[in-house]
């Protein structure tokens, strides 16, 4: 392992106060989300993908990842600045003019590490698909990682995209759902119930392999198997159980955090709940 | 008039056909993508010669516009095919993030486009796909005339770096460009020298604005007609070139007129030249089932369409 697991949560901690420190900055953005998925992309960043913090934007010979679930952006972001992606002083332009840091990710204004637009759903998973073939045709070993909302599953592209990967034998990639059983309206159960993920993944002929998003220690283990689970003919499907809004006790497990900033009060009682450790913006 | 002639009728998706299967063998980063059309966009040479760069997506239109802009990430050009219905409007959102405002080097690539398309009737007769594509920031618009100008455009856009829409058609029709020509894109071809009006056609019209001179200058009339294969960026300067000489111009494309080349040239004629302008194309409408003759004629873009409106915009001028 690059990093301890009490390091990699070290790093957690602090992307959790990046995160909450965005989003109150300007008003606005997703906090819900982006929390919950604070191990996962810690874990693909500093412990699982090979890939460069010298962006380029072909990604050969790296490993690379997409955010179809876009509106996640702060967790994207501050993970992307705590690697080297670029200066973390710049996270604090969120969502505000003349900034590279959109409120949903694109590659339009050329900030490092983004490799396509995401925000309007369902989109991720064909583009990853399409960056996995090329990596195929070129004979580039790495591999492409992708996270996608559970929610955003309602989205008919993905099926479109689900039922092409493994027909197509794309076993370069694996996709991760941040199965938090929340979206904007409300549970997914009562908005448009999912059923059981696994096995409709399992049937569209996909490895399914589930995980525990929220405990560093589960997340890095089963990316690993995931990885050692890759060129054997299948897509490989982590369906990651998450709590929407995780490390802030005001807003775990709540919908009505999807997509709310939380004010002077509640960021101090946020931060207080994760202690800085990399040093704050 | 200058004198134009053919000997063979073909449609311009063979031309797109024979371009991608050139593009194929001079560039080994081009790829195809086709979403169960293979055939009717004649991608079949592409696909038999170069099987591990062609990606058979099935009835997914969206999907396969996502993995086109995923492909260009390590250095593909993709080339996606299907009819222009399907590859615009269906589509638009995934155009819109993935290609466009990513700025992914993927040309979609629309056969079947506007009336021609013919029996099917309006479900697949889009008439709406230039408005849909111009109005993307970086898009470019292409629309060639005939099988020679569609299989050069296919070959100009595989060099060309950024998202591109190609449009071509079904029937076959006369095939009267030089099969040797160099396609420039955005840049208007000069059909034919003229004085006393401009006449702006672009795609499947152009011969029709041909056969529309010969009749007008039986009458009398001198028309200047110019190709406009590049619907975006618009050759301005070749069509403000032609005005201030003939003073007026009829616009010409199997379009809705909303949308369309025509609102081009009259947003480029209304701040820097303004001109007496008509406009040959669908009036705000579906199309429906019928032969294509029969469909060009029924709703007004027969080279008669042409010579009236001629002689209308002529009438209007001071």
């Amino acid at each position: 392992m690059k990093h301890t697991i009490n390091e990699l949560e070290d790093i957690v901690s602090q992307v959790r106060r990046d995160i909450v420190r965005m989003v109150h900055s300007c008003q606005s953005g997703h906090p819900g989300g982006s929390l919950g998925c604070a191990e996962f992309m810690t874990a693909l960043y500093f412990e699982t993908m090979n890939h460069s913090s010298d962006f380029k934007m072909d990604g050969a010979g790296e490993d690379i990842f997409f955010l179809s679930n876009g509106h996640i952006s702060p967790v994207f972001y501050s993970v992307l600045a705590r690697s080297g992606y670029f200066e973390t002083s710049e996270l604090a332009t969120f969502r505000k003019l003349n900034s590279r840091v959109q409120g949903h990710p694109t590659t339009h204004e050329g900030l490092p590490g983004i490799r396509i637009a995401s925000g309007s759903l369902g989109q991720g998973m064909s583009v990853a698909i399409g960056a996995a073939l090329t990596k195929k045709l070129n004979k580039d070993h790495s591999l492409v990682f992708t996270l996608h909302g559970d929610g955003e599953l309602q989205e008919g592209q993905n099926w479109e995209a689900i039922m092409f990967a493994p027909h197509n034998k794309v076993d370069n990639l694996i996709s991760t759902i941040d199965y938090n059983g929340q979206q904007i309206d409300g549970p997914t159960e009562k908005i448009l119930s999912l059923e059981n993920l696994q096995t409709k993944f399992e049937a569209f002929g996909w490895h399914v392999i589930t995980s525990n998003g929220n405990n560093m220690e589960d997340i890095v283990k089963t990316l690993e198997y995931a990885k050692s689970l890759t060129g054997k003919g299948k897509p490989i499907l982590n369906l990651m159980s998450t709590q929407m809004g995780y490390g802030v006790d005001f807003m775990v497990g709540s919908h009505k955090w999807h997509g709310t900033a939380p004010n002077d009060e509640q960021l101090a009682s946020a931060l207080s709940q994760n202690k800085e450790t990399l040093g704050d913006y | 008039m200058k004198k134009y002639t053919y000997t063979e009728k073909k449609d311009t998706r063979s031309g797109f056909g024979v371009g991608l299967h050139e593009a194929g063998q001079k560039n080994p980063d081009v790829v195809a993508l086709c979403a169960d059309l293979k055939g009717s966009l004649k991608m079949d040479a592409f696909a038999n010669d170069f099987p591990e760069r062609f990606v058979q997506v099935g009835i997914a239109e969206a999907n396969m516009i996502g993995i086109a802009a995923g492909m260009t990430i390590g250095g593909k050009i993709p080339f996606t095919g299907t009819f222009a219905n399907f590859s615009t409007g269906r589509v638009y959102d995934q155009i819109r993030q993935s290609v466009a405002y990513s700025n992914k080097n993927v040309k979609i690539c629309a056969s079947h486009a506007g009336l021609t398309l013919g029996e099917d009737g309006a479900t697949h007769q889009i008439l709406e796909d230039i408005g849909l594509m111009k109005m993307l920031p970086g898009m470019v618009v292409i629309n060639p005339c005939d099988y020679n100008q569609t299989k050069a455009a296919t070959l100009a856009i595989a060099e060309y770096e950024g998202p591109v829409y190609l449009r071509f058609g079904r029937p076959a029709i006369p095939v009267f460009t030089d099969p040797d020509q160099k396609f420039e894109i955005g840049k208007a071809w000069m059909v034919n020298e003229g004085t006393d009006v401009t006449i702006v056609a672009t795609g499947h019209m152009v011969w029709k604005a041909i056969e529309a001179g010969e009749q007008l200058a039986e009458l009398g009339i001198d028309a200047e007609i110019i190709n406009i294969h590049t619907i975006k960026p618009l050759d301005e300067e070749a069509i403000l070139k032609s005005l201030k000489k003939t003073g007026c111009v009829v616009t010409c494309e199997e379009h809705n007129k909303f949308g369309g080349l025509g609102e081009s040239v009259a947003r480029l004629l209304s701040t820097e030249l303004p001109s007496p302008q008509e406009f040959v194309a669908v009036n705000d409408s579906f199309g429906e089932s019928g032969t294509p003759d029969e469909l060009m004629t029924k709703y007004g873009l027969d080279t008669i369409n042409i010579v009236e409106a001629a002689q209308k915009v002529i009438k209007r001028k001071k």
